[in-house]
């Protein structure tokens, strides 16, 4: 039989790590996505799968324990909130030069600054615009409820892995803290080093008599070859963009109106657009599931349908200028959303899109 | 079924593990469930909320602004959630240290006296219990045998001695509880 548990989207990252075979945490507390290892370290996974779980003396140092973890090939993981994913920026793009896939979830908390403990949604430039230096990106998942929490831990170690990339799950306080239910899938071995050294060929696992030694490193000093380097990477994002767009809609299919959001925001959105169809106005709801690639093809698709199109996110307007550049002048595009760690509500969306789209 | 419902008090009152249980005995009843606190600096002796969902279908936002029941534990929430009942909704109220009563008159009013009667049972822990019993006369959502269920999926283990001093005070709420105001 299926066991429904009701947990909080903290606790069910740090299950769900432990069931997919993760083999190290390291992590910082910070307000509102300390749960995560604190279950880690209440269910004690080193002593079943043999998962490492380490506090680490600092966001700084957490970011760099995943870069020689995933140097070997192994899987690993941290967690933070914003103002603690600020500080693992250079690790961020370490990891993303030297090409290493690792899980990094972020529960996102009012900013700019030190900022407040309440849910936000405007680490959205940071983490699909790269929050560190060079021309990288981060593969995005945008869980919108506990049970994605769970699922996408292990969904974004399989990307990941699948394009030696770093996986970003963006969440906020909001799905962090509370409680739904979940299912949990079925627990999976980790990774032994034989499979290790067979799958990631390129991992750091030392040096036997049939191959050169692996070096990771994000240094190239020869230009030239830095480019090339460079346009290797810039086809692999494109690879991304073509084969990882993952979204969802909600009744779009007779929408005059449309609503983009993601995480929380597409939550509320839901319960807004079931208000404004009660009044007689037909609103639709495109989620994106990945931030990073991103579905703009399917946004513009639905921008050739609709009157208008507001975006909605927990911020000053982030997500907007993706929508736009996805529109690219078809329709009306405008943003709603509080900041500061105030969250909309329902009602309030109602009125956004009837002054800001209907009406403006 | 869809009820919505904000439970707002004191930090320290059982607020939350109120709404917990009340949520799990929804996940027993096979509902879809959510439970959304408001956490952090409010925690520390000042006003503590949460809000619960249950109901038949998919659950879209977990946080609103108007509710089809308000459960008040102290002055400073019915201050702030009085205005946030639908019309035709439901406000219980704890009497304690009310000061203002509620004035609404679109809304069925309903009043436990659930922290003298914890007094009285001599089990202060009892309070939030007594409420509930309170609530699930008014509304009865959830069967009994599925609050006892959810309950102890909520309560660690250790705990489960404790059990039918719960259910006692379930019951006791359910006794207790006057109408205030019919609609």
């Amino acid at each position: 039989m299926k066991e429904i548990r009701l947990m909080k989207g903290n606790e069910a990252i740090a299950e769900a790590a432990i069931r997919c075979g993760v083999d190290g945490y390291f992590g910082y507390p910070i307000t509102p996505q300390s749960e995560v290892m604190e279950t880690l370290m209440a269910l004690q996974p080193w002593k079943t799968t043999g998962m490492v779980v380490l506090q680490a003396e600092s966001e700084t140092a957490s970011i760099n324990m995943l870069y020689g973890g995933a140097a070997c090939g192994k899987k690993v993981m941290t967690s933070s909130s914003s103002p603690g994913i600020s500080l693992m920026q250079e690790g961020m793009t370490y990891l993303a030069g030297a090409e290493l896939p690792c899980v990094v979830a972020n529960v996102v908390r009012g900013g700019p600054g030190l900022g407040t403990i309440q849910p936000a949604q405007s680490d959205y430039f940071q983490s699909v615009k790269g929050g560190g230096h060079g021309d990288y990106h981060l593969i995005v998942l945008a869980p919108a409820s506990v049970q994605e929490m769970a699922d996408f831990v292990e969904l974004a170690f399989d990307l990941a892995f699948k394009y030696r990339n770093p996986a970003l799950i963006l969440s906020d306080g909001m799905i962090g803290q509370m409680m739904e239910k979940v299912e949990m899938k079925p627990y999976k071995p980790r990774w032994t080093n034989d499979e290790i050294e067979q799958m990631h060929p390129w991992a750091t696992t030392g040096k036997p008599e049939n191959r050169k030694y692996n070096i990771v490193t994000s240094l190239e000093l020869d230009s030239a070859r830095f480019e090339v380097f460079n346009e290797k990477l810039q086809r692999k994002y494109q690879q991304i963009r073509d084969n990882e767009v993952r979204y969802e809609t909600f009744e779009c299919d007779d929408a005059e109106y449309l609503l983009v959001a993601y995480g929380s925001s597409a939550r509320i959105c839901q319960k807004s657009i079931q208000l404004l169809r009660e009044q007689g106005i037909k609103a639709g709801l495109l989620r994106p599931i990945t931030l990073f690639p991103f579905p703009t093809k399917e946004i513009n698709a639905l921008a050739s349908r609709v009157k208008g199109i507001l975006s909605v996110e927990m911020s000053a307007g982030q997500l907007v200028e993706d929508v736009r550049l996805a529109v690219n002048g078809k329709v009306k595009v405008e943003h709603y959303g509080r900041c500061g760690g105030m969250i909309h509500s329902p009602e309030e969306v109602v009125e956004a899109v009837k002054q800001k789209i209907i009406g403006g | 079924m869809n009820e919505e419902i904000i439970i707002a008090g004191f930090g320290g009152q059982g607020v939350l593990s109120m709404g917990k249980i009340l949520a799990y005995s929804g996940v027993m009843q096979g509902m879809e469930v959510s439970w959304l606190p408001s956490y952090g600096p409010e925690m520390r002796g000042g006003t503590a909320n949460v809000t619960v969902i249950l109901s038949d279908n998919r659950i879209s936002s977990p946080a609103l602004k108007k509710y089809d029941t308000a459960i008040i534990l102290n002055q400073q929430s019915m201050d702030k959630f009085e205005a946030a009942v639908k019309p035709g909704g439901l406000l219980l109220y704890d009497g304690n240290g009310i000061t203002r009563h509620p004035e609404r008159k679109d809304i069925r009013i309903y009043r436990v006296d659930a922290t003298q009667e914890a007094t009285e049972m001599q089990n202060q822990k009892a309070f939030n219990m007594i409420v509930l019993g309170a609530y699930l006369k008014l509304k009865p959502i959830v069967t009994m045998e599925n609050v006892m269920n959810g309950l102890k999926k909520s309560l660690p283990e250790r705990h489960h001695h404790l059990l039918p001093q719960n259910e006692k005070a379930i019951a006791r709420g359910t006794e207790i509880v006057k109408e205030i105001q019919k609609i």
